[in-house]
Parts: C-alpha cells; sequence; structure tokens
C-alpha cells in the first residue's frame, strides 16, 4: 500500500474513532467516563514505552519519573503561572521532552542492565525532589485543576465528561502522531537500531542521535500522559508517580504486544480493568484485607508472566514471525 | 570528629547490606545474563519464613540459618523451573533480550502478592538478637551499635567464604567457566545448568542473609525490600555486574557516598545522591568501575 | 568404534548449511574435511559434538546416537570438540583452563597423570601455568585447547581449524603432534582444515565439502593426487 494511501486511512480512522469517542460519551455515565479518561491515559503512557522499548530497544524503568516531570510542569504552569490548561498540557510535553533529551544523551551511551539501572535510580528518586523544594509543594503537592467545561456546551455536561474529552483527544492527537512517526522512515530507523545496533551503525544511522530522539520523544508522550494523570486525581504529589506505576505500565505494553502501537488500548482497558476484575473477585470469593489490596498487583504480574511466555512479541506475533525468518537472510 | 567516625561507619554498615544484594544481582548476572528482580521478593520471603521461625523458637540465629537455607532451596528452584524453560519457551524475535528481565519483574509481583495473601499486609518487626543502641565514644552515643557491628561481621564473613569458594574450589571454577563462556564449559564435560541453577542457589543464600541483617532495623511487609533491590542493582551497576569485587566495591561506595551526603549536606539527598553517583560513574565508564566493554550489554 | 554419519541434514537458520552429507571414520584413523569457507564444516562439527540441532539424517559413535544429546555429556562420553584458539576462557590460567576438563572426571589420579602427560607434550603450558591464558600467543593456546580435551582422554577428537591464524612453523607442529597422538593413543580425529595441503598430508582420508555437500570421499593419497581437488583446494 503506497505510504500516502495509508497515512491518509490512519487519519480517518482515527477521526472515525475520535467521533465515535464524541457520541459514546453522550450515553454513558460519569463512572465510565471517568473509567475511559484512565483508559485513555493509560494507553498513552503505553505508547511512549512501545516507542522508546519497543522500537529503540532501550528499555527504562523510569516512566513514572517521566510522567511527574510533564505533570509537576504542567500543574505548576496552571497554579503558578495561570496559564490556560490546553497550554499547560503542551508545556507538559515540552518540559518532559526537554528533560529526556538531557536524559537521552546519557542513556545514549548505556546499553541494558546500565541503562535499566539509572532509569530504576531515576524513578526512585525523582519523585522524593519534590519533598525538597517548597514550590513543588512537598509532601502534599499542587493542585490541578483544569477548571468545568466551558459554559457553551450546556450545564449538563459534567466534569467527568469534559476530563474523557480532554483526554482522550489528547490521547488520539499524540498516538496519531507517533503512529505516522513510526510507520515512517524514523520508525524504519529505530527498528533497525533495536536489531542490530552495529548493522545500523555500518549504514550510516547516527546511533547516538537517534536514541537521543526516541529518548525525547518518548519522554514528551510520557510526560503528556502524566499531566492527564493528574489531571484527573485532581493534584499532583509524590505519591502519584510509585515505581510500581512503571512496572504496571511495562506490563501493560508487554501483554497487549511492545512491538507495535494496535495494543495500546487494550493495555489501558488491561490496567483499569485488573482492580475492579480483583475487587468482583473478592466479592465472590470474600478475603482478608490483605488479600483485597494484594490480588490487583497479583493479577498483574500473573498476567505480564503469561504474557511473556505465551505471547512474548504481542499478540501480533505470529504474522510477523514471517517477517523475521525472511530477514535473518 | 565523632561524626566523621559514625559516618565512616554507618557507610560500612549500610554498604555491607547493599553489598549482599548487589553480589547477588551479579551472581545471576554472571551466570543468566538477566537482572534478577524478583531478588527483592525472594529476600523477603526468606525473612518472612525467618519471621515465622523466631515465633515458633525464639532464636534469631535459627532463623537466620533457615533464612539462608531456604534461600538458596528457592533460588535453585526459581532457575530451574522458572527462568529455565522460559529461556527454552522465548527464543526468537525481539523480544529475547527483555524477556527474562521482565519475567522476573512479574515473578516480584507474584511473590510479593502470596506473601501478602499468606501473612497479611500489617508491618512485622524481628528482633535483632544484640543490642541496638549505639555505642558510647568518648561520652558520646555514636549511630552504630553492636547490632552494625553483627552486619558487618556476618558480611565479611560471607564474602571470605565466597571468595575462597569461587579461587579455591573445584565447583568455584566450574562457576567462573560456565559464566565466562558457557560453551567451553560445556564442551569441557561441565553441567551448565546445573552449575547455574547453583549460582541461583548462592545467590538467593546472600539475599537471605542480606534480609536478616536488615529487617531488624526496619519493619517488615512484602514491599521492604524494594529499596534495597533498587540501591544493590546501582550498586552491581556502579562497580561493573562483572565481579564480585566491583559489586562489593560499587556497595561500598555507595554507601559512602549517600551516607556522607546526608550526614553533611541534607537528609533529603538519600535517593537523589544514588542517582547522581550512578550517572556520574557511567558517564566516565559507561561499562561500570571494573566492567568490560564484554560485560556490557545482553 | 567408527564414526558414522548418514544423510546428515542441517539448517542454519533459514539457510541449509549442510545436505544429505555420508561419511564413515574407522577407529584410530585421522579424517580431514576440507572445503572453502562457508562450507558447512565448522556447521557440522558442532552437530555432531551437541552443541547445534540437525535437521534430520544420523550420526553415530560406536553404534550409538550422538544427535540430540547434550554437549556436556557427550564430552564426558568421550567425545571432544576443539575449536580454533577462541577455545580457551582468556580469563582463566592456563592451570585452570586444563582444570576444566578433569572438573568431573572422578578418577583424580588420572587427570594429574594425564596432565603430566599433557605438559611433557607441550613443555611451554608449563612454563605458564599461572599465567592467564588471554596472555598466550596463538600458537600456545591452541596447544592448551587441545591439550585441555587430552585430560578428559577422549576417543573421538573434533579439531576445527586448528591452524587458524597460525605462523607456518606452529602449524606444522600441531600437525605433527596431532598425527603422533592419533597413532600412540589410538584416538579417532575428524580434522576440519582450510589449510587442506597440510590436512591431507597427515590424514588416513579425507572428505571434501563444498557448499554443504560431500563433494568427494577417498583416501588422503588419492585426493591429494587428484587434479580436481589439487586445483581447487590445494593451489596447484
Amino acid at each position: 500500500m503506497l505510504k500516502g494511501t495509508q497515512s491518509k486511512k490512519r487519519l480517518v480512522l482515527f477521526i472515525a474513532f475520535g467521533w465515535a469517542l464524541l457520541i459514546l460519551s453522550n450515553q454513558v455515565g460519569d463512572l465510565k467516563l471517568y473509567q475511559g479518561s484512565f483508559v485513555a491515559t493509560y494507553a498513552l503512557a503505553i505508547t511512549s514505552i512501545i516507542l522508546l522499548t519497543g522500537y529503540s530497544g532501550q528499555l527504562s524503568l523510569g516512566h513514572s519519573a517521566l510522567m511527574a516531570v510533564g505533570a509537576y510542569a504542567g500543574a505548576l504552569s496552571i497554579f503558578n503561572a495561570g496559564l490556560n490548561p490546553i497550554v499547560s498540557l503542551i508545556i507538559a510535553v515540552l518540559a518532559a521532552g526537554t528533560f529526556g533529551l538531557i536524559l537521552g544523551v546519557i542513556a545514549a551511551r548505556l546499553s541494558g542492565p546500565y541503562l535499566a539501572g539509572t532509569t530504576l535510580a531515576l524513578a526512585v528518586s525523582l519523585p522524593t525532589l519534590a519533598n525538597q523544594f517548597s514550590i513543588l509543594g512537598a509532601e502534599e503537592g499542587i493542585v490541578f485543576d483544569v477548571g468545568p467545561a466551558p459554559a457553551r456546551f450546556g450545564e449538563d455536561f459534567s466534569q467527568y465528561k469534559w476530563f474523557f474529552w480532554i483526554s482522550s483527544l489528547a490521547a488520539l492527537i499524540m498516538v496519531w502522531f507517533i503512529a505516522n512517526l513510526l510507520s515512517s522512515r524514523y520508525g524504519r530507523t529505530f527498528k533497525a537500531l533495536r536489531d542490530n545496533s552495529i548493522a545500523a551503525e555500518l549504514s550510516g544511522i547516527n546511533v547516538g542521535r537517534v536514541k537521543v530522539m526516541a529518548f525525547a520523544l518518548s519522554s514528551g508522550v510520557a510526560g503528556l500522559s502524566g499531566a492527564l494523570l493528574v489531571m484527573l486525581i485532581s493534584g499532583v504529589s509524590p505519591s502519584a508517580f510509585p515505581l510500581s506505576l512503571s512496572f504496571a505500565l511495562l506490563t501493560g505494553a508487554v501483554v497487549t504486544g511492545l512491538y507495535n502501537l494496535k495494543g495500546v488500548i487494550l493495555g489501558g482497558l488491561v490496567l483499569v480493568a485488573i482492580p475492579e476484575i480483583a475487587d468482583s473477585l473478592v466479592s465472590r470469593i470474600g478475603g482478608s484485607e490483605g488479600f483485597t489490596t494484594t490480588l490487583p498487583g497479583f493479577l498483574v504480574s500473573a498476567l505480564l508472566i503469561l504474557a511473556v511466555v505465551f505471547t512474548p512479541n504481542g499478540p501480533g506475533h505470529l504474522i510477523k514471525r514471517k517477517h523475521h525468518k525472511q530477514k535473518v537472510l | 570528629m565523632t561524626q566523621f567516625i559514625t559516618a565512616v561507619l554507618t557507610s560500612l554498615s549500610s554498604g555491607a547490606i547493599y553489598a549482599l544484594m548487589s553480589i547477588a544481582l551479579v551472581l545471576v548476572w554472571r551466570s543468566t545474563r538477566v537482572i534478577n528482580f524478583a531478588q527483592a521478593g525472594q529476600a523477603v520471603l526468606t525473612t518472612y519464613i525467618g519471621y515465622d521461625l523466631v515465633q515458633k523458637t525464639g532464636s534469631y540465629w535459627i532463623a537466620l540459618a533457615g533464612a539462608v537455607i531456604s534461600g538458596a532451596i528457592i533460588g535453585a528452584v526459581i532457575d530451574r523451573f522458572f527462568m529455565r524453560p522460559i529461556f527454552k519457551r522465548v527464543k526468537t524475535g525481539p523480544i529475547v533480550m527483555i524477556a527474562p528481565v521482565v519475567a522476573t519483574l512479574g515473578l516480584l509481583g507474584i511473590i510479593q502478592g502470596l506473601i501478602g495473601f499468606k501473612w497479611g499486609l500489617t508491618s512485622q518487626s524481628i528482633e535483632a538478637p544484640v543490642s541496638t543502641d549505639g555505642f558510647k565514644v568518648m561520652g558520646t552515643v555514636i549511630a552504630f551499635s553492636r547490632f552494625n557491628l553483627l552486619v558487618l561481621v556476618f558480611v565479611s564473613f560471607a564474602m571470605l567464604l565466597l571468595t575462597l569458594l569461587f579461587q579455591r574450589t573445584n565447583i568455584g571454577l566450574a562457576l567462573r567457566a560456565s559464566a565466562y563462556s558457557p560453551e567451553i564449559a560445556r564442551l569441557s564435560g561441565i553441567k551448565v545448568d546445573t552449575v547455574r541453577t547453583l549460582g541461583w542457589a548462592i545467590a538467593g543464600a546472600s539475599g537471605g542473609l542480606a534480609g536478616m541483617l536488615y529487617i531488624p532495623g526496619y519493619f517488615l511487609y512484602p514491599n521492604a525490600m524494594d529499596l534495597l533491590l533498587v540501591f544493590g542493582f546501582v550498586a552491581a551497576v556502579i562497580g561493573g555486574l562483572e565481579s564480585l569485587f566491583g559489586a562489593v566495591a560499587g556497595a561500598m561506595i555507595l554507601g559512602f557516598s549517600i551516607n556522607f551526603a546526608t550526614t553533611y549536606i541534607s537528609g533529603k539527598l538519600f535517593f537523589p545522591t544514588a542517582f547522581i553517583v550512578l550517572v556520574l560513574v557511567l558517564l566516565v565508564k559507561p561499562a561500570g568501575l571494573f566492567g568490560s566493554k564484554k560485560s556490557r550489554g545482553a | 568404534m567408527s564414526l558414522v554419519v548418514e544423510n546428515l541434514t542441517i539448517d542454519h537458520g533459514a539457510i541449509r548449511a549442510i545436505s544429505n552429507v555420508s561419511f564413515t571414520v574407522p577407529q584410530g584413523e585421522l579424517a580431514a574435511i576440507i572445503g572453502a569457507n562457508g562450507a558447512g564444516k565448522t556447521t557440522l562439527l558442532r552437530t555432531l559434538s551437541g552443541l547445534k540441532e540437525s535437521k534430520s539424517g544420523s550420526a553415530t559413535w560406536n553404534g550409538k546416537s550422538i544427535l540430540g544429546k547434550r554437549a556436556e555429556d557427550l564430552a564426558r562420553s568421550g567425545i571432544m570438540h576443539v575449536s580454533d584458539g577462541k577455545s580457551v576462557i582468556a580469563e582463566l590460567t592456563v592451570k585452570e583452563n586444563l582444570a576444566l576438563a578433569g572438573l568431573w572426571r572422578k578418577d583424580k589420579k588420572d587427570v594429574a597423570k594425564a596432565t603430566g602427560e599433557v605438559v611433557e607434550l607441550f613443555p611451554i603450558l608449563g612454563q605458564r601455568m599461572s599465567q592467564a591464558a588471554g596472555s598466550l600467543s596463538g600458537g600456545e593456546r591452541q596447544m592448551l585447547a587441545i591439550g585441555r580435551a587430552l585430560i578428559a582422554r577422549p576417543k573421538l577428537l573434533l579439531l576445527d581449524e586448528p591452524s587458524l591464524g597460525l605462523a607456518p612453523l606452529i602449524i606444522e607442529q600441531i600437525f605433527q603432534t596431532i598425527k603422533s597422538l592419533v597413532e600412540k593413543m589410538d584416538l579417532t580425529v575428524l580434522l576440519v582444515e582450510q589449510n587442506a595441503m597440510g590436512a591431507l598430508k597427515i590424514a588416513d582420508e579425507g572428505i571434501v565439502l563444498n557448499l554443504g555437500s560431500v563433494v568427494a570421499v577417498d583416501s588422503a593419497q588419492t585426493l591429494l593426487n587428484d587434479p580436481a581437488v589439487r586445483a581447487a583446494y590445494l593451489g596447484f
């Protein structure tokens, strides 16, 4: 299929999907809208992981930190600078992207466990920085208030619907952008890097620069998802971005396929659904308080292992396997 | 002056515990090329077993032995029945590089989940066998206790044992050979798979010791060793992931940096220092202080 | 006890590296496999020593199949595979490298005796016992690799291009050593070599491999005199 028609098709698909979501949002209740917003946010975060790990082959455990950077940047721009919420989201992307750019320069020199270790240390230490500086709100954090929906949407337009619209739209735009990027020359370059960086270097790809770019892009996307996340919980604080968030997102990415974007919504759904499933399991089987709190994490981990064992390269793996066999030559 | 001495002593004792973790991680990395995140779960599980033993027998020492032994067994079981099948199954595609790591992450969650199911989430505690009050030096009480001294003694002893094992015994030679070149080891008739499981057992025992030496100062709950894992990992990376010596050196450097930073600059620098030291080291030596190009990457 | 290979086919990824290869090496004889680079010689050896799986066909030693077995098990049953000089572990000392082959053996006295014999055979190793194997020269490493294999008292020796990267004088020395080992120890040897001339000179029979298939099997002497072989592989 010609490149031109493919990207046109994609655009139409995304717009159609967006319309569908719009219509859907008028049919369902606030709870579903709220959950839907989380799905969109997580799907976006998973996209950033797929970009970085699935496509450019850099395993990072620090996405929670990148999300935090975006979240704080966004929160500060509303709270301290009084800027428009839409602008704050853009600032979140830029701030996180810039941070990712700097981080990427360090990361490009590292590989495998060294990169994992550095991003792990980052994920653990960055949130605690908020405690140092009072401008960052310390433990209690900063409020993130996008305000109510514009008056012209009418009185019945609930806050949750507004959340849903903002998060879905932001996610749609960003994912569309990344999808285009990944099917372009850049995406192929990323993949070349992941599969064999020596061969990539030999064919003229500036490995370091590409790695940094992937990192910066991924961080920008993560930053946006971080800002959206704190929008949903109405405030940012260090406890919103624990290490377990990085692990959960990685799980979501692996479970729904680390190597292409098709599964991101499913990944978001999985992450939102698991606590729900856990709740209903508990109410049926009954169990101690320890059981209730532990079950969601347990299910996520079990799912991760099953995914790695049974669909290690994502559900779309079976189709891709043919391509791989040919590529070996 | 006392502040300095205290800082040095506490650095030694926290460095010692980090060392136990980083040794465990380096051992598994060398033999299996995997960062075993589940180590945090294994170590806390063995500590819970130790906790049960303390409840039953009232003796810390029996609990310690139990934790170390169960650590070895659990480590061996995980390699034999979890890691080996995964390696067999996942052989193609880009996931090969990260599948084992991701699998250990999943295993960590499962172990912690199982702990939560069995023991619940309320924090427990294990009492130290000796005093945790600071020594009195020249009239002032320093932040270094008999228990800290015990930790140092135990860890030094463990290091000595491990060094003797690796350098002077046939099993140690087999372990080293299998880590350097599994293929040559196989061709020499060494059962590399069995040796690798042994490596996991030793790593598990090390984690078991780490848990019992760490928890008496803190509380015991399923996520109690997560932080120690992070520091152990950072220490291992700083040291270069190549040798036990590097693991210990990295742990000491980390311990000293963190303790001195928090003592002399600000108590809030506990986590950021780890990150800063790690980045500084890796900027100068991307393979870690004592690592070589060969050990970089998977 | 012979090595009997029948219709062996081996794939390397998507490439068929060896197709329908058959040959026999009688006990106590030295067979040389020659052929250009990429002919599949190394792949063949790695499959016989258990490092690689075959697609179809059979290979038996002493009547028992050696396919699909683990490398360490084959090594313990007397089949030793010596790669080129990379076959030593650079980070271990000479002494430790030699010790590897005897680690699993129960008869420690014999291991000591065998080690002594190896040192007699390659005195230079005795001088370098506590040096890291990585600091040895190419020829010394090859001797170390062969020496280590001998300590396991092998019955079948699979040698993969022992002359690779070595100076002519050393190559001569190594080939002579191999020849005398075969005679003295009743070893059966399968020698893979790019140095066709040197290999055929010491071999009893030769197998010519080209692009994964056997092109000729005959006594080494016949092959040495064969004009086609001479033209293709001996540079005449």
